[in-house]
């Protein structure tokens, strides 16, 4: 279990413990966590699963790809430098702690 | 025609689970007017089941459909994602070039599809269809008694799609007899798929020259299709066929799930006055009537090799039917599953497929669904069934033929 920290827009803050080799958007679906809607189930079709990655955490994820760079550009909520999908981050030990900030809207 | 296929699976290898055998015909018009007996009777029965009527495994539980969906490779769609097996029979049109197909080629025009239709290009188009979305509420408050089929489901998309997609003002009343043709078209050869295809020639001619580049408005769905070809990721011959995917699969869904979603919202009248308090829900009430009522109810699959799924044992190049509709109300993987909620995470659903081949149009989809609810919340106090309900038949589609309503103003 790796702990994953999401802070809501009203500063909010829940913290889950995710099953490794699952998605951050599937920990937050299975933990209850509101504000990650995921339309497409994970599917990277929809960009509703949109989360900031907290600056000290940024660097250690994998880089975005071209498809999740596209659907980026269509987030309801600003894109932002630190802005992801959190259906393309994979949950591993080496993410334990890891701040994402969830956005105004997904849709 | 099919099934020049008639094997009966073998004894059951050590191991492997024996597969139940049913008689149930998914395809009949007993079955479309109360499929959820039959539903029940297939989960229940095991996580893999053979059709006798018409030779071939059938999966109904949440997680043998999610298998089979996320298992392309292993349960392909180039041999056909209807029950003829291209491998075997001819197809009654040039097969897509992204429904019918397999990695690698799959994922090249995948792609191009994936952009036109793109959440960026959402942004773009939303104004519009919100607007267009509260003249028809206007239009209909102002009528007061309407079929929210005729004049509801169908008009709405009509009068954002077309346009949306830049097809010419003529011809565009082949639209949803076409959709209607190839969605019966998957099925077997019933009445339904032989009297779609004998009425198919001027559908066909239709959506076949209205594919052409020349065709297409600037700007529309279709013309940035085509623009593809300048780029090269795909050639002059593939841009038709691709425009031709979305005029198949766009139209007729859309007035489906809309239609299933007022179907809803007019039978649970709790629902209703939820989304009426808070019409911020409009989207995950649509995305919910997908569920419930799963528009489009199935999709086949075809073996590329043996394969062992829920515990049973599969041959390489039989045809496996997914019943999407019946995962989306299996109480393994759903609470109150036959229960229409509005608030419901309904994430990870089927009604839009799953994995590579999941709809590449359910942005458009839930556009749609979503302004059109949106407008009715806010400008519509009641609706009220005023009529005898009638079911459409389609061998893929379940939908009504008419939903006579009366709406009063909020």
């Amino acid at each position: 279990m790796t702990t994953i920290i999401f802070i809501h827009p009203d500063d909010r803050t829940e913290r889950v413990e995710a099953e490794n080799d699952a998605s951050v958007m599937l920990a937050a679906l299975t933990h209850g966590v509101d504000g990650i809607i995921a339309e497409c189930g994970g599917n990277a079709v929809c960009a509703t699963c949109h989360v900031y990655v907290d600056e000290a955490w940024a660097g250690k994820l994998e880089p975005v790809s071209d498809d999740e760079d596209a659907l980026l550009d269509g987030t309801a909520s600003e894109r932002l430098p630190n802005s992801r999908l959190s259906c393309q981050i994979k949950v591993t030990p080496a993410l334990d702690g890891l701040v994402v900030r969830l956005p105004e809207r997904q849709s | 025609m099919n099934p020049t296929h008639v094997s009966t699976p073998d004894a059951p290898a050590p191991g492997a689970a024996a597969i139940p055998h049913l008689d149930i015909d998914p395809f009949s018009i007993g079955f479309f007017d109360d499929p959820y007996p039959a539903h029940q009777e297939m989960r229940e029965a095991g996580p893999v089941v053979y059709l006798d009527r018409w030779n071939v495994y059938g999966v109904s539980r949440y997680a043998e459909v999610y298998a089979v969906l996320n298992d392309p490779l292993t349960f392909c769609s180039s041999r056909g994602v209807g029950l003829s097996d291209f491998a075997k029979e001819t197809p009654w049109r040039p097969p897509s070039l992204i429904l019918e197909a397999d990695p690698p080629a799959h994922t090249r025009t995948r792609a191009v599809l994936s952009k036109v239709l793109s959440p960026a290009v959402m942004k773009q188009i939303r104004d519009t269809f919100m607007a267009a979305a509260e003249a028809k509420v206007d239009e209909l408050l102002a009528r007061g008694s309407f079929d929210a089929v005729a004049d509801l489901a169908e008009a709405y998309p009509l009068s954002v799609f077309p346009d949306a997609m830049g097809l010419q003002a003529e011809g565009r009343e082949h639209l949803i007899p076409y959709a209607s043709l190839v969605f019966n078209a998957f099925g077997p050869p019933n009445e339904l798929r032989q009297q779609a295809i004998e009425r198919s020639a001027p559908h066909q001619a239709y959506v076949t020259a209205q594919c052409q580049r020349d065709n297409l408005t600037a700007g529309g769905f279709g013309a940035c299709v085509h623009a593809f070809v300048d780029k090269g990721d795909i050639t002059a011959v593939e841009a038709p066929l691709l425009v031709r995917s979305l005029l198949s699969a766009g139209l007729d869904t859309t007035v489906y799930g809309i239609g299933a979603a007022v179907y809803c919202l007019a039978r649970y009248p709790d629902q209703w006055e939820r989304l009426r308090r808070d019409p911020s829900l409009a989207r995950n009430a649509f995305e919910e009537a997908v569920r419930f009522e799963s528009p489009v109810q199935t999709f086949f699959r075809t073996t590329t090799r043996e394969v062992e799924l829920g515990g049973a044992r599969i041959g390489e190049g039989e045809k496996v039917l997914m019943f999407l509709g019946a995962a989306n109300r299996d109480p393994r993987r759903w609470e109150a599953a036959d229960t229409y909620d509005i608030t419901r995470k309904v994430s990870g659903h089927v009604g839009f497929g799953s994995g590579i081949h999941m709809c590449v149009g359910q942005l458009v989809a839930r556009l749609e669904g979503e302004t059109i609810l949106s407008a009715l919340a806010r400008k519509v106090g009641s609706i009220t069934i005023d009529g005898a309900v009638e079911r459409r038949y389609n061998n893929t589609l379940r939908g009504l033929e008419s939903l006579p309503v009366v709406i009063t103003p909020a």
